[in-house]
């Protein structure tokens, strides 16, 4: 048996000017189930909802419909009054009879009419309603960051710094990232290792935060508060817990032509290594795909010297296994491989790189020890040729492109602009004999004090800016290259006899990312870039509750946005971490089991991996047990969108707050 | 139909797919030989501006070696309009056919042997 | 429906919570107005509005039925409003082949700061459905009286 009540608000004269209310409250006692209705000048006031919650009392109401504004401003106070009156706060509906209703129409008598007809769909509605509990998880308080690039690194300390544990898993054996690499940072050219790595150092040291390097991540089940992970430990040959990083068994191992990545494979590192001095963990990785005693069995010259015994050439992959309440993804990017892109002659001359790897040839701790070579004279570095005196830049290699076949991006990279002024400007004020042009599409400076610099590089250090594109990179005999280019302003094509050609490489997500995208449920957009909840205001929450992304993982950006992206997110895993439990919303997705024919259709459209399907037992008519494959909803994943309810074809799937009944009944309502 | 959407028609190609980076211009090498280089033919199509086209020697310098269309980021095709706004001078019957004791006069050292011979195939009916 | 003698068309809209419901409820601030006629059903997504719902409207004597949602791309659920318009291609063309106009149902991405295009929307719609009249063809004669 319904008891309603229907509470029509004036709301001073913006409802009540144009619908007469009390004629709603009157209409409101014909409907059946409707045992009481008034109307009252400010229902949302402090009397206005004493009053609701008296009738609430008085009455037994089982059901409550205010014909107010719209549910988007009062809903959650009506619904905070009915539940003191002891009534469940989704036994409350609203009718939006002001923002839908008396401010879009003039006349009374039409005004009137549909006021009465929203009411009508409400009551409809909230005899359909069923009492509903929000959900609560239990939450375990330490989080996983995935990736130890800046991004990571900020996340990780801005959460220990909340008190809260926080593994980073990194794969290379340091973590650091690409920050590690580049050598200044624009626009005001400190140095990179200098500010980033005293981060690395209070990582290593904070106890909150614990470092899974060399690792990666295996697998990731359970929801928001309860992941479970699965950390692929990489064997590498060397007890972290024992190695001091003295450097002894690299000094004598005698593997000497193992391309430096660290480096970009500009120079050699050994097959026993610590990628750069100041490392975090400082502990060395054997290189299983040049250790000679890991592949032949002779040699072990690394453990005979190492005094502390690290070296265990019989280590192999460990998997562990922990829980986590909030996850991170920083996996970070790679500049794109130009090998296809043939007019730059990347592949036939060592004297066309990529600014990454420029960045590796200006630094101090670099292949060349900091002094500006041209790469094909790193082993000469004393030849007067060493020197480069014409110097292009090529903006836009592979960015802003649509073609897909050479492995090209659509979207523009961001931080291109800004690194190549600041190597051009580098270069002027270091070599002031050098020409430095730069051939630009578009120079795209926003943020804060980037135009300026790029005008310095122009105006103080002389950078010549060229707007036009580089069409053709020839490696001459004599060793130089000739670039041949276009001039789009004198309208005339220029041929330069260059020593060195950087290119702007676009960035990408890095490989790892999709894979960990499926783990994690988390969408991606095409180029693999991890998707926002939403694009303007949730921008460091992925759509799956409890994953959160920082830094380059969710979309191209430089050093400071990344940093500010990881506190966001850190914020974000703090306000979950904080909670003992969690309060879901009870408006979610329930499959009945005894209609669902276990079809999966349900599964496939679930942006939220929230569905999973079991095999359960069912009592038959007959009194046998049948096994059927059902679905069922993990009501603290579930968002409540509805997309599951239209896909099932057995009418299996409904929404709790939202359901078919529900909706027909409003639309009987309206249909009347 | 006016001539540029006749050209877009032939070509196939979208304009409107430009950049202006100017990449075709710098990878074209009869770029010193034309009048209107490829990234201005772009455009000039783009704005409907094909009268200037139609009279100009440009036209026949595009060796159609087709680096233009391999290098451009955008996929516009380049050498696809040139092409396009050839077919067009052809098909305006009468107006545009030289006599073959006029080609001497035009022939220079650097002229590539390709023109020659379509000059002929395509004027001398 | 006929209000005194002149036709008055039935028009239900469904408008996603989280952009049209929003950007309606912006119409109603900015004071825009539109037909009384368009009465709004809020649904959590666009997606949540089941060709079952469409039909039952347009069953009980409904004269058109417009579903809103956010932009593609836009969702607040990522994929829902996707699957809105595969859906709802489907039944409208098959509404179509029934006899129910084209012009009686539409499919519009009205964002919550677009107050006025909810508004023109919505003017647009009524005054199509209203050119073409009552909706006779899907009625449900049980309901009839």
């Amino acid at each position: 048996m319904h008891r309603i009540g229907v509470f029509v608000c004036h709301c001073g004269t913006n409802i009540a000017a144009t619908v007469d209310v009390k004629a709603v409250a009157e209409a409101a006692l014909n409907e059946t189930g409707v045992v009481f209705s008034a109307d009252y000048q400010y229902m949302c006031s402090e009397a206005g909802q004493t009053l609701v919650q008296d009738t609430i009392k008085e009455h037994k109401l089982t059901g409550v419909v205010v014909c107010s504004c719209s549910p988007r401003m009062h809903e959650a106070t009506f619904r905070k009054a009915a539940a003191k009156a002891g009534l469940n706060s989704y036994m409350v509906e609203i009718a939006n009879i002001r923002e839908q209703c008396s401010w879009i129409h003039k006349d009374m008598m039409s005004g009137t009419e549909k006021a009465v007809i929203l009411m009508r769909a409400a009551v409809a509605k909230v005899k359909l309603n069923a009492p509903l509990t929000p959900g609560q998880t239990p939450v375990t308080k330490r989080a996983l960051v995935i990736g130890g690039g800046i991004a990571g690194i900020q996340t990780a300390l801005d959460i220990a710094e909340a008190g809260f544990d926080v593994d980073i898993v990194e794969k290379q054996p340091t973590i650091g990232g690409k920050m590690t690499q580049i050598d200044k940072t624009f626009p005001t050219l400190d140095c990179a290792s200098c500010i980033l790595t005293p981060k690395m150092v209070d990582c290593a040291q904070n106890e909150k935060i614990h470092i899974y390097s060399y690792s990666e991540v295996e697998s990731v089940t359970g929801f928001v508060g309860n992941f479970t992970v699965k950390i692929k430990r990489k064997a590498r040959y060397i007890d972290e817990k024992k190695c001091t990083g003295c450097g002894e068994c690299i000094e004598k191992c005698p593997m000497k032509k193992v391309p430096n990545e660290f480096n970009l494979g500009l120079d050699n590192r050994k097959a026993i290594y610590i990628p750069f001095a100041q490392a975090v963990p400082k502990v060395a990785t054997i290189d299983s795909n040049y250790c000679i005693k890991l592949k032949t069995g002779k040699c072990g010259l690394c453990s005979t010297v190492c005094g502390a015994g690290a070296i265990d050439y019989t280590q192999q992959d460990t998997i562990i296994e922990e829980k986590y309440g909030a996850i991170v993804a920083a996996t970070g990017y790679n500049p794109i491989n130009i090998e296809k892109f043939d007019e730059f002659a990347y592949s036939q001359s060592p004297d066309v790189i990529t600014s990454l790897e420029l960045e590796r040839l200006m630094n101090a701790a670099g292949p060349s020890n900091g002094t500006l070579v041209r790469p094909s004279y790193l082993s000469n570095q004393h030849d007067p040729e060493a020197h480069p005196h014409t110097i292009v830049f090529v903006q836009c290699v592979g960015s802003r492109s649509t073609e897909c076949r050479k492995g090209s991006k659509e979207y523009c990279s961001k931080i291109c602009c800004m690194y190549t002024a600041k190597h051009a400007m580098l270069i002027r004020e270091k070599y002031p004999d050098t020409d430095v042009y730069v051939f630009y599409i578009d120079v795209r400076t926003p943020g804060k004090l980037f135009d300026e610099f790029y005008r310095r590089a122009v105006e103080q250090y002389g950078v010549h800016y060229i707007k036009g594109m580089v069409g053709k990179v020839a490696p001459k005999a004599d060793g130089k290259l000739n670039v041949q280019a276009s001039d789009l302003i004198s309208n005339e094509q220029l041929h330069i006899d260059a020593d060195l050609v950087v290119l702007a490489t676009a960035i990408e997500p890095d490989k790892s990312a999709r894979s960990i995208g499926t783990m994690l449920t988390a969408s991606m957009d095409t180029n693999d870039f991890f998707t926002e909840a939403h694009p303007k205001l949730r921008p460091v929450e992925s759509p799956t509750a409890g994953v959160f992304l920082s830094g380059v993982a969710q979309g191209p950006k430089d050093i400071p946005e990344t940093v500010t992206q990881a506190s966001a997110a850190a914020a974000k895993v703090i306000g979950i971490l904080v909670k003992d439990q969690l309060t879901g919303n009870p408006c979610v997705a329930h499959s009945d089991e005894l209609m669902c024919n276990g079809c999966s259709a349900c599964e496939k459209v679930c942006p939220y991996g929230a569905i999973t399907y079991s095999d359960k037992e069912f009592r038959q008519p007959d009194r046998t047990v049948a096994i059927r494959r059902v679905a069922s909803v993990n009501p603290a994943v579930c968002q409540g969108c509805g997309a599951c309810t239209v896909a099932c074809p057995s009418g299996a799937m409904d929404l709790k707050g939202f359901s078919n009944q529900q909706i027909m009944a409003e639309v009987d309502a309206i249909c009347r | 139909m006016d001539k540029r959407e006749e050209i877009l028609l032939i070509s196939g190609v979208d304009p409107k797919k430009c950049m202006r980076c100017g990449k075709c211009s710098a990878t074209c090498p009869s770029y010193d030989e034309m009048e209107y280089h490829p990234h201005q033919f772009v455009y000039m199509v783009e704005t409907g501006n094909i009268e200037p086209l139609l009279e100009s020697k440009s036209l026949y310098k595009c060796l159609s070696c087709f680096a233009c269309i391999e290098r451009c980021p955008r996929d516009v095709e380049p050498a696809k309009l040139v092409e396009a706004v050839r077919l067009c001078a052809i098909r305006q019957k009468g107006a545009n056919h030289i006599k073959a004791e006029d080609v001497p006069e035009l022939v220079d050292e650097d002229t590539p042997q390709q023109l020659l011979m379509s000059v002929f195939r395509k004027y001398s009916k | 429906m006929q209000v005194n003698g002149e036709f008055r068309p039935l028009i239900v809209a469904f408008c996603c919570n989280w952009c049209s419901y929003a950007g309606a409820d912006l119409a109603g601030t900015n004071r825009l107005n539109y037909p009384a006629d368009v009465k709004i059903i809020r649904v959590p997504c666009s997606c949540r509005v089941n060709p079952m719902f469409v039909l039952r409207a347009f069953q009980r004597g409904a004269d058109g039925v417009i579903l809103c949602g956010c932009h593609p791309g836009d969702c607040h659920y990522t994929s829902g409003n996707y699957f809105t318009r595969r859906r709802m291609t489907l039944l409208f063309s098959m509404l179509d082949y029934f006899g129910i106009e084209k012009e009686r149902t539409r499919v519009e991405w009205v964002s919550a700061a677009e107050g006025a295009k909810f508004a023109k929307t919505m003017n647009e719609f009524v005054e199509a459905v209203t050119k073409l009249g009552e909706n006779k063809r899907l009625e449900d004669l049980r309901c009839k009286k």
